[in-house]
């Protein structure tokens, strides 16, 4: 326990005060240790305002959602029509409604162009595996909390989309049924699902959110921030202070930089809430202002857009697919067996995994694949710092071509995205099958590609030109 | 190495290459709308317009409020386009119910399904949740199924409609209008010459009423705006206080790169 300090003679009222709260919770130190002498490195680009950026929708989520709680109703009778009295009777509702419908979308927004910093920086690499993996979490939990979210307007696609999702889970073999009707609470959706979701959304999830965030957080503080250079600050430091020498405090350099960030993007997310709320139909989906009808189902049932890319993959999962994958288990087996090196007894472990998995793939449903491939294009993303085996981490130093392959990783997401929205058509699903196998292509052949090609030198310090 | 590496750039560029000619010809078949016809494009102006929407009102309560309700919406709310809360209940409230309460209609759902087919739909939304990507909005929608009614006697109503094909619905307006007959002609299918298709010609009026044609589109135009100022009552505020709120962000924004400046330019 450190020794209670004593204010300076002289000390004003304010330290006085600040001495006196330090010797009971360290105030200070926790200041001092995130802020003012945390040190970031000073070469920081556009793509470093997604984090901080991440943090005030969180905020906005939170706040504007506890307003909500106050007028909204959790009953699948008065559900919908409370989400129009909070419209038109609640002073402002309207206001704090279109910000957290449009926060929804903004946040997932923000979260795919942090993520894709961390992805091209490699920042998820060593030290910092931890702070990528409650990152990992984190996009999980947003995930479900969106999900849970969307059902809660009770409008039409709210129902009709949870149905959707919920049935999925009934295409797991043996546990499917019980499982969807677990998470149902009643053999169709209905109060009982209006209930508990509300409870996930509102509570339990966010809890969790809230602590994954901290986590993060703390993590990132504890080994510091990468940056575009993929250098590490820590190593050349000033002798006589032991600072870096390219970094800087936090505050106030970075969160004044930082109000930057803020003030552009609260500029684009208030010309949506103010000017196009429903931004085309894709933030508020025109069917949801129809009240839920489990009678009539919608022509077309699509989950919002931040879900499209995975929504496609799960579709792209058809019996032919399904026999492309075996045929990539086996052709890996082979592979593996023949120029893995691996001592016999792995040869024979890798044949007889092999035969297992196949024969898996065989004998369930190839909608309880799509299903498997939906969960993994998200899970898949945790492995990444082993899966990376390249020798440097930031896209600037690694071989010109893998700005190419980055590039088609993006325009194949937005593509599948795209797929997911618009209904089923057989080009679209052969080019969602394809999509699908860069997608898992790009990942789980990363420990071969990430090895070859010409690296480039690494500087010692950030790349930096002062302003 | 380096054959491994242009092995791979040129793997790249061809995936990217047949992503972007299959996108291409997935997206180049116009999209088929789902029934009836383009839409027209409702003159969007009318809804900021007070005198359209008193009208769109008066014809609302009068033609609309007998079978579907608009139970989100009240009556009072009307305040906002211009009525005082006393002209509110002289003037359109039919039913009884108090100037604070929702629009409410009597209808019985049992009768509703037979006389109907279904029960005609709550109205305070349609605007909104009748908008489709692509083909235009709620309003638009609205603008052109109330203008597109003919006289079609293998209907049990004696009535059909361009943009809502086989609709359950009469054409309530039709005295305003009058009663018109859709002229069809069997023409070659252009994609496929064996074929014909049943092609809209265009509407022939039978018997006048009491509008003119220009004055019937006009009184349409009024119910669209005022069916869309119903449903998002704010929607006028909304816009005009947005404008504030952008103006203060960009002056923020313009103050914060300033600041920004001013405290990176002892960062070397």
């Amino acid at each position: 326990m450190a020794e209670f300090k004593q204010s300076p003679a002289g000390a004003t009222t304010a330290q006085q005060f600040m001495t006196w709260v330090d010797n009971r919770f360290p105030a200070t130190k926790l200041w001092t240790e995130h802020l003012s002498e945390y040190y970031a490195p000073k070469a920081q680009n556009f793509w470093y305002f997604f984090g901080s950026l991440a943090l005030l929708v969180l905020v906005i989520q939170i706040v504007t959602g506890i307003f909500l709680v106050m007028h909204y109703k959790p009953d699948a009778a008065l559900a919908f029509a409370s989400v129009e009295y909070i419209m038109r009777d609640v002073p402002w509702g309207w206001l704090i409604r279109y910000m957290h419908s449009t926060g929804a979308s903004a946040f997932f927004i923000v979260v795919y162009l942090h993520m894709w910093r961390g992805m091209i920086y490699g920042s998820y690499q060593k030290p910092r595996e931890l702070i990528w993996i409650f990152g990992c979490a984190i996009f999980l939990c947003m995930m479900a909390e969106a999900f849970m979210g969307y059902l809660l307007p009770w409008g039409q696609m709210s129902y009709w989309g949870a149905q959707v999702i919920i049935n999925l889970f009934a295409a797991i073999p043996f546990v499917g049924e019980d499982l969807s009707l677990l998470i149902r609470g009643d053999y169709v959706v209905g109060d009982a699902t209006l209930n508990r979701f509300f409870a996930f959304h509102v509570i339990a999830v966010p809890l969790v959110l809230l602590g994954l965030v901290v986590a993060h957080i703390i993590a990132l503080h504890e080994v510091g921030s990468n940056n575009p250079d993929g250098v590490e600050i820590k190593a050349k430091k000033d002798p006589k202070t032991g600072i870096p020498l390219d970094g800087i405090p936090f505050h106030p350099y970075y969160t004044i930089h930082d109000l930057i960030g803020i003030s552009v993007f609260l500029l684009i997310f208030s010309a949506i809430i103010f000017f196009a709320p429903e931004m085309g139909g894709y933030f508020l989906e025109y069917n949801n202002f129809i009240p839920a009808d489990p009678l009539q189902t919608p022509l077309h049932i699509a989950p919002v857009w931040y879900f499209t890319p995975y929504y496609s993959m799960l579709r792209a999962v058809t019996d032919p697919m399904v026999n492309v994958f075996a045929g990539v288990v086996a052709l890996a087996a082979v592979l593996a067996v023949l120029k893995g090196g691996l001592a016999k007894q792995w040869k024979v472990a890798v044949l007889v995994g092999a035969v297992v998995v196949i024969a898996a793939l065989k004998l369930f449903d190839a909608k309880f694949w799509g299903v498997v491939v939906m969960g993994v294009a998200v899970l898949v993303l945790i492995p990444l710092p082993w899966l990376d085996r390249s020798p440097v981490k930031s896209i600037r130093y690694r071989p010109s071509w893998n700005k190419i392959l980055y590039g088609i990783f993006v325009v194949n997401f937005f593509v599948l995205g795209y797929l997911g929205m618009k209904p089923p058509s057989d080009i679209g699903t052969l080019i969602s099958q394809v999509g699908t196998l860069f997608y898992f292509g790009f990942f789980l052949l990363m420990p071969w590609w990430s090895r070859i090609g010409e690296f480039k030198a690494v500087p010692d310090r950030v790349t930096f030109k002062p302003h | 190495m380096t054959i491994m590496k242009r092995l791979i750039r040129k793997l790249a560029v061809a995936l990217g290459a047949a992503l972007t000619l299959s996108l291409s010809a997935l997206l180049s078949p116009a999209l088929a709308a789902g029934g009836g016809i383009a839409w027209d494009k409702f003159p969007d102006k009318r809804v900021t317009d007070m005198a359209a929407l008193q009208n769109g009102a008066k014809l609302f309560v009068n033609y609309c409020l007998n079978c579907h309700q608009a139970a989100f919406m009240r009556y009072n709310r009307m305040r906002d386009i211009g009525l005082t809360e006393q002209q509110i209940k002289d003037n359109l409230v039919f039913t009884g119910a108090k100037v604070g309460d929702t629009m409410k209609v009597a209808l019985d759902a049992k009768d509703a399904k037979e006389w109907f087919g279904a029960l005609p739909p709550d109205l305070t939304l349609v605007a909104r949740s009748r908008s489709a990507p692509g083909q235009g909005s709620g309003a638009d929608y609205i603008y052109t199924f109330l203008r597109t009614f003919y006289r079609d006697e293998t209907k049990i109503t004696g009535w059909n409609n361009l943009a809502f094909p086989n609709v359950g619905m009469p054409h309530v307006l039709w005295e305003l209008q009058g009663q018109q007959r859709a002229i069809y002609a069997d023409e070659k299918d252009p994609h496929d010459p064996a074929k014909t298709v049943h092609m809209f010609k265009g509407f022939e009026q039978i018997t006048p009423g009491t509008m003119s044609q220009e004055e019937y589109n006009l009184a349409v135009a009024d119910l669209v705006a005022f069916l869309k100022w119903m449903s998002e009552p704010n929607q006028n505020d909304r816009v005009r206080l947005g404008v504030w709120v952008l103006m203060f962000l960009a002056v923020f924004t313009v103050i914060a790169w300033r600041l920004n400046a001013a405290y990176w330019k002892d960062v070397k």
